[in-house]
């Protein structure tokens, strides 16, 4: 079995004892930030990027995955105790979650989420490492007009798929793959929208424009605030959920992991509309909907299996294709970027030890996170009970020395407020920050892929419809759009996402 | 302005057009090429372009559709928060983690609305302990501790 042999190999890597120790740092920090509430996995991400920079690629991005994992798991945390998600992939948890809280029920409804997961990233893992290879192979037979198209099909995808207004979103779009063309074109050596600043020309970070849009606009907006948040309960006794609740929970976790791994693969969607697709199956497929947002166990273990089934198959496009589809992946590009590994499916053949190694270390990140949450939950709730007012400036301070350690460079602090900024009146007008940050990282990649293109085609544009993969790309995503002018879908897409609200 | 029915999307289209003409006017300088052999300056004219299209297309929208209002801007906490962490990135080289750190925890804080001055200094004391632990012992960051002209 060629599988099994690449697994080893993957968990070979995974759990040497260095990359283990950087996965339980991961996910420890990445729960340790994930619950502050208010304060989303991007965020997250953004806030850790850093402290990567300095290791060995392989242990780098196993510590970005397992900052991932855990800042998930913080936000159903939050969600359960707080009635506050750090993120819209948990907002269904908090329907639920908050109300068992409520009752007493905060343990079970921890553990239970918990255990989840679990199950869900084993399953997913399995499924990352069985669909990487011929996702792979087709993709390396991609010329750039099938992956101009690819990536047009992947950012409509985001877009209809998500929430908010497309017309909004697609605008916004454009306006991050603009963003991302600042600096020196490649081609040519020009230095495109660096107003002479030295430090333009190397383009702007990634991590500047994600930490000011995601977490400096949070942090300002949570301020804007004046209302307090209870915590439901400063104890969280009895961890284990009842022999009944788990009967109904488990096969809700079972379907959950289903769909998210099914939808974890689609662009835009990953985690965020696991959840939701999740939620609504259970309350479909419950003896008694009515218990719904009072408290029913299955919907918390559905929607927490399918956020995780999701997250981690989301990783699939990345590994396979090269593409993100969704916010944290884009980070994740950045990451492998800054780390010179141009992710694509030429990562499989020319470093397998980092992709097996990755694919083998989010269970591993999975483990990690039950064997760390269910006994440190005490710890987490303590710091839940910290006020906000003590909390937000030690992160910015975090956020401000990681920014400037990049590059030792106070300009990136000073660009890192600029978006703070740009967040602020992006939420206040209601346009979402995270197809700007997907259209950020691809613009390079996109201008690549036109020019070569049309280079090859000698300039006849007709090349991204003859060619079938491509005309095929191009018509899904010109049906994407149209299904969403649709009236009947965009009722759905509408209730879909007011769920939680 | 009762004509604008929709502010939000209104001014969000306003923002998209001023950004799609800055990104051609300040691109005219670059090179054009062909469709064949892209130079630097073609891709960003197409962005501009689509970007303003889209951008008429949200604010002559919002001349039809109803929509809620655009909420207030508050200062205080955006510019508190903003300034004091560009600061510490421009100060921090010069003055040194502890002094950075203080000033940005204290600065900070001065944004909620639940502010109190020992309490921060307190905690933005115990912030540069810890900060200068991680990072610069830790984590081996090139930054001074102390100012430099002590």
């Amino acid at each position: 079995m060629e599988l099994l042999s690449h697994l080893s190999l993957g968990f070979g890597v995974a759990t040497q004892g260095i990359n283990l120790l950087y996965a339980f740092i991961g996910a420890m920090l990445g729960t340790l930030i994930g619950v502050l509430p208010g304060i989303g996995p991007v965020a997250t991400i953004a806030m850790l990027l850093p402290t990567t920079y300095a290791l060995q690629p392989v242990s780098a991005l196993i510590m970005l995955a397992g900052i991932y994992y855990g800042a998930q798991y913080g936000g159903s945390t939050t969600s359960i105790l707080l009635n506050m998600p750090g993120e819209t992939s948990s907002a269904v948890t908090c329907l639920d979650g908050y109300q068992m809280a409520r009752k007493g029920q905060a343990g079970a409804a921890l553990s239970i989420a918990a255990l989840g997961s679990f199950f869900a990233g084993t399953v997913a893992t399995i499924m990352v490492a069985t669909v990487a290879i011929p996702l792979s192979e087709l993709a390396l037979k991609f010329g750039p007009a099938e992956y101009f198209s690819l990536m047009i099909l992947g950012l409509i995808g985001a877009v209809v798929l998500a929430h908010g207004s497309v017309l909004k979103a697609i605008a916004m779009i454009v306006l991050g793959l603009l963003l991302g063309l600042v600096g020196t074109d490649v081609n040519s050596g020009a230095a495109r929208f660096a107003f002479g600043i030295p430090e333009l020309t190397d383009g702007l970070g990634v991590v500047s424009v994600a930490m000011g849009l995601f977490g400096f606009a949070e942090i300002i907006s949570n301020l804007e605030s004046t209302e307090k948040r209870e915590l439901v309960t400063s104890k969280v006794t009895g961890l284990w959920p009842t022999k009944a609740q788990f009967k109904v929970a488990w096969p809700a976790s079972l379907r959950g992991t289903a769909l998210g791994s099914v939808l974890g693969l689609l662009p835009g969607g990953g985690a965020m509309l696991a959840s939701f697709a999740s939620y609504a199956l259970e309350k479909k497929v419950a003896k008694d909907p009515s218990q719904f947002g009072k408290g029913a166990i299955q919907g918390v273990a559905g929607p927490e299996s399918a956020n995780n089934a999701g997250a981690q198959t989301s990783f699939i496009p990345l590994l396979t294709l090269g593409i993100p589809e969704n916010a944290v992946m884009a980070l994740m590009v950045g990451a492998m970027t800054i780390h010179n590994i141009q992710p694509g499916p030429q990562v499989m053949t020319s470093n397998p030890a980092l992709f097996w190694g990755l694919i083998a270390s989010m269970w591993v990140g999975n483990l990690m996170l039950v064997v760390l949450n269910l006994p440190l939950i005490g710890m987490w709730i303590k710091l839940l009970k910290v006020p906000y007012r003590l909390l937000y400036p030690a992160i910015l301070l975090f956020c401000a020395i990681g920014v400037y350690s990049i590059n030792n460079a106070p300009f990136d602090v000073g660009q890192t407020a600029v978006f703070g900024l740009l967040g602020i009146v992006f939420l206040k007008l209601e346009c979402e920050p995270a197809p700007l940050l997907l259209g950020f990282v691809l613009g390079p990649m996109m201008e690549e892929n036109l020019r070569r293109a049309m280079l090859l085609s000698r300039g006849d544009p007709s090349v991204f419809f003859t060619r079938p993969i491509s005309l095929a790309m191009l018509v899904m995503a010109g049906l994407l759009l149209l299904l969403i002018v649709a009236p009947a879908f965009r009722k759905k897409r509408d209730e879909a996402f007011t769920e939680s609200e | 302005m009762a004509w604008i029915r929709h502010p939000k999307d209104f001014f969000a289209g306003l923002l998209f057009i001023a950004f799609g003409l800055a990104a051609i006017v300040i691109g005219s300088n670059y090179a054009l090429g062909t469709a064949a052999r892209m130079g630097p300056g073609y891709f960003p004219r197409i962005l501009g372009i689509l970007l303003i299209a889209l951008g008429l297309a949200l604010a002559l929208r919002a001349l039809k559709l109803n929509g809620p209002p655009v909420p207030a801007f508050k200062w205080r906490p955006l510019v508190i928060v903003l300034g004091s962490v560009a600061l510490f990135g421009m100060m921090v080289n010069y003055a040194g983690v502890v002094v950075s750190t203080i000033f940005l925890i204290v600065a900070a804080s001065a944004a909620s609305h639940e502010f109190r001055w020992r309490e921060s200094l307190i905690a933005g004391g115990a912030l540069a302990a810890l900060a200068v632990g991680v990072f610069v012992i830790g984590l081996k960051l090139q930054l001074p501790i102390w100012p430099a002209f002590i």
